[in-house]
């Protein structure tokens, strides 16, 4: 079995040669029969990827240690879950789980691409073969996944103990469902430069795409950063690690993106802007994988002891990004720029908000990359942490969250500040009394709280003014208003959703920095304490035994009003004695949207515990508020215009109402 | 190699970081005084934990950031200013224990990025909007208009 995954995966990199080639030629040579090749080797290139990650998943579950990454990464000992989970939880398997999302998508195109033009079509997959065709060479010259042990390990070196988490089932697969699905945008982008014209089958292509790469992203950030707050113990919900902002980055750039993609498929202004930012997020991805892959983040120096792996991406991103852009410069002037609009109006607001958006993605970028240039350069270490990124890319978002109510509500062409503010008015009333109630009869709120809270309130009850005035609140009889709002486009729902989410997820973020609070503390059985009206008892301590580790259980009791126990919360010290790893399991307990928070330190000689505590309110709204940003991004892709074929299924219909042929 | 694996992998980067008991300041480090603990959290904040990636030694339980978060501590209950204690604390580990970098000359790019690509892309925005305004309005010449008030005259 594992052999034949070896051969698949040989076989798909074969077959994605003949990709980027064949569909490519046909194109420039107006072959339709050389072009058709494009759709089924595509197809099949996707079914040996994915026969071939079966292969790898098959070894996992099953223990097999005569394969290399099995015997480092696995355990005979470990849930099936984690076994499973495990094939994607390292270097080679996570590359591999890589190019299958790639080919997958690839595939789609091919499925579903009927109605896009012959050579657009044949182009694209050829793009997406070039990119399948790097990756899998990197794969099967430096992180071959399928490399045999001889003779075989009894037994493997277990999977790091950190990862055996659900977390590890969901924040991967998704975030490379995001970085690869932004592949196809860059891959649609590279087609138009390489026919040097943009048609309105483009647009309508790549906007659904973004919005569902999008929306995996997002949802692989959320997932990992909650991941991150649960597991590692210290409650922290985001670091600005360069490996964080490696994932944050095509994000940014990726809603704006998203955001020009819409002026482009409306008022076909912004092409050349678009399908730049198409190519500026997807190389974001591919720096991504390097900055993690290559282990330069580490040190310039461990990257330059063991550079095969990161040359290798370092040439693999210098080929796409650098040719890309080199294509962008010699054929972007071919193509003709689109509509004109009054600088305020809905295009304007949308421009704003690329320049916001793009500002702040160069900002993170720079921070990320800029100790490792210096470093490389004069050998001078400096780091670039939190408080460099709280300074810059905090005061680049202001105004623009500031702005995000006024977008949607302004006209397309030409748009009506004043009118706009005026609707709004209600909104702002309803965020400044937010702010004043926070600012004034909250204990202890900053500037900075009041400020926040206003303006994450702004946000929500900015997005609900969209929904209210487009469905005639106040201006159109009640049943009349209702039947408005029901028959409101999807995409308005999915707009006022992500808007909203954003909201939630701000308000999260400022009530948990400005009024969270903290106790640490030493802890024997039976004491009590009490944080921010929330009274605990310790309970004690107990020995557990788990599959692939022991633990020191703390329990704990949250005490109600009346003195009885209202409910139990427990961490855990796990020791790991295959890796010889401890573990904390955060103790957390969810009441209303705050959480408790309990992480246990180390026990004393006398019997004591140390314990930190923190109460983090509204916490759980910053995930929350990306679960309804998803939702934003879904209801937007089942808008009727979206859905792919849509417009020419209805000239059918209207042709053969007609009675037309 | 095990080592060099786990490190290439987004995940067990950071498995590899925040590995072992997650437990930064201890009871025992913590001064009596509020304000002055409170003072050097803040400070902590702002220092790396030099055998970390990305740390804050508040955040780190590693043996160096508590040794570094007990001599903020010494330095703040002998009467230092914050100024006073991150000089201090730079004179003897570098500029490397910042997390925020100063803000000189060889760090000006850094600081500089968000400011001047937000100028360069408004001007650009700006510019390019007026010379758009300019061809819409010019897209009539006296000539198109002579005979367009032709057309319209005959009728």
């Amino acid at each position: 079995m594992v052999e034949t995954g070896h051969f698949a995966l040989v076989l798909a990199f074969a077959l994605s040669l003949v990709q980027m080639t064949v569909p490519l030629f046909g194109a420039r040579l107006g072959n339709q029969r050389l072009m058709a090749v494009g759709g089924p080797v595509t197809v099949a290139g996707f079914v040996l990827t994915a026969l071939s990650f079966a292969a790898l998943a098959s070894a996992y579950a099953s223990s097999d240690f005569s394969v290399a990454s099995v015997w480092e990464n696995s355990h005979s000992l470990q849930p099936l879950i984690y076994k499973l989970t495990g094939t994607w939880g390292n270097h080679e398997g996570s590359m591999l789980l890589w190019v299958l999302i790639l080919t997958f998508f690839g595939a789609l195109v091919a499925a579903f691409g009927s109605n896009l033009p012959a050579t657009l079509r044949a182009n694209v997959l050829a793009v997406q073969g070039a990119i399948g065709a790097a990756f899998f060479l990197f794969i099967l010259l430096t992180s071959n996944p399928f490399v045999r042990l001889n003779p075989a390990p009894i037994e493997g070196r277990d999977l790091n103990p950190v990862l055996q988490d659900l977390g590890l089932a969901v924040h991967p697969p998704l975030l490379y469902l995001g970085y690869v699905g932004f592949s196809i945008c860059f891959s649609f982008s590279v087609a138009a430069l390489i026919e040097g014209r943009i048609d309105a089958s483009w647009a309508r292509w790549v906007r659904p795409w973004t919005l569902l790469a999008w929306m995996f992203l997002t949802g692989g950030i959320a997932m990992g950063s909650y991941w991150a707050y649960y597991e590692l113990g210290w409650g922290g919900f985001w670091f600005w690690d360069p490996v964080e902002n490696a994932s944050f980055m095509p994000w940014l750039a990726g809603t704006a993106l998203l955001h020009s993609a819409i002026v482009m498929e409306k008022r076909s202004a912004l092409k050349i802007w678009t399908l730049l930012l198409a190519i500026l997020t997807f190389s974001l991805s591919l720096l991504g994988t390097f900055l993690v892959r290559s282990g330069v983040l580490t040190s310039v120096h461990a990257f330059a002891s063991d550079p095969t792996r990161g040359v290798f991406i370092l040439g693999i991103l210098t080929l796409f990004i650098g040719g890309s852009l080199a294509l962008f410069a010699l054929r972007a002037s071919r193509l003709t720029a689109g509509g004109l609009f009054h600088p305020i109006s809905r295009e304007g607001a949308l421009v704003l908000n690329n320049l916001f958006l793009t500002t702040a993605t160069a900002t993170v970028l720079v921070g990320t990359l800029y100790p490792l240039a210096l470093e490389a350069l004069t050998g001078d270490k400096i780091s670039v942490g939190a408080p460099f990124f709280d300074l810059t890319f905090g005061p680049l978002m202001l105004p623009l969250l500031v702005l995000v109510p006024f977008g949607p509500l302004l006209a397309w062409k030409r748009g009506d500040v004043f009118a706009v503010a005026q609707r709004l008015m209600a909104a702002f009333a309803i965020a400044l009394t937010a702010m004043l109630v926070t600012g004034l009869f909250i204990d202890g709120a900053s500037v900075f709280a009041a400020l926040g809270i206003g303006l994450a309130v702004w946000l929500v009850a900015g997005a609900l003014t969209d929904l209210a005035v487009k469905s005639g609140v106040g201006s159109v009889a009640p049943a009349i208003m209702f039947r408005r709002f029901a028959g409101l486009p999807r995409s308005v729902f999915g707009t006022a959703l992500a808007h909203l989410g954003l909201g939630l997820t701000l308000l999260g973020i400022v009530a948990t920095l400005s009024f969270g609070t903290e106790k640490i503390l030493s802890m024997r059985a039976g004491d009590t304490v009490e944080l921010s009206g929330h009274r605990l008892r310790f309970v004690g301590l107990y020995p557990a035994q788990g599959p692939n580790y022991s633990e020191d259980r703390g329990r704990f009791e949250l005490i109600g009003a009346s003195g009885s126990p209202v409910g139990e919360i427990s961490s855990a010290k796990r020791f790991f004695p295959v890796r010889q790893t401890m573990t904390t399991e955060s103790g957390i307990k969810t009441l209303g949207f705050s959480q408790l928070y309990i992480s246990l330190g180390d026990a004393g000689k006398d019997g004591s515990v140390v314990v930190r505590l923190w109460w983090k309110p509204l916490v759980t709204l910053i995930w929350g508020g990306g679960l309804v940003m998803m939702a934003g991004a879904a209801m937007s892709l089942m808008d009727r215009r979206l859905r792919v074929g849509a417009p020419s299924r209805r000239r059918k219909q209207a042709l053969a109402s007609a009675g037309l042929p | 190699m095990s080592l060099r694996r786990s490190l290439a992998s987004i995940l067990l980067l950071l498995a590899l970081l925040f590995a072992g008991t997650a437990m930064a300041v201890k009871p025992d480090e913590m001064l009596a005084d509020p304000v002055l603990e409170a003072r050097a959290r803040a400070l902590s904040e702002g220092l790396r934990c030099m055998v970390c990636q990305n740390q804050s030694i508040d955040e780190s339980d590693a043996d160096l950031a508590r040794d570094l978060r007990i001599l903020v501590r010494q330095r703040l209950v002998a009467g230092d200013t914050d100024q006073q204690v991150m000089d201090y604390v730079v004179s003897r580990y570098g500029e490397f224990v910042l997390l925020k970098p100063r803000l000189d000359l060889r760090n000006a790019l850094l600081w500089g990025t968000p400011v001047l690509l937000l100028l360069v892309g408004g001007i650009f925005i700006v510019l390019s909007a007026r010379s758009r305004r300019n061809l819409a309005t010019k897209s009539l010449s006296a000539e198109e208009q002579a005979s367009l008030d032709a057309i319209l005259r005959r009728d």
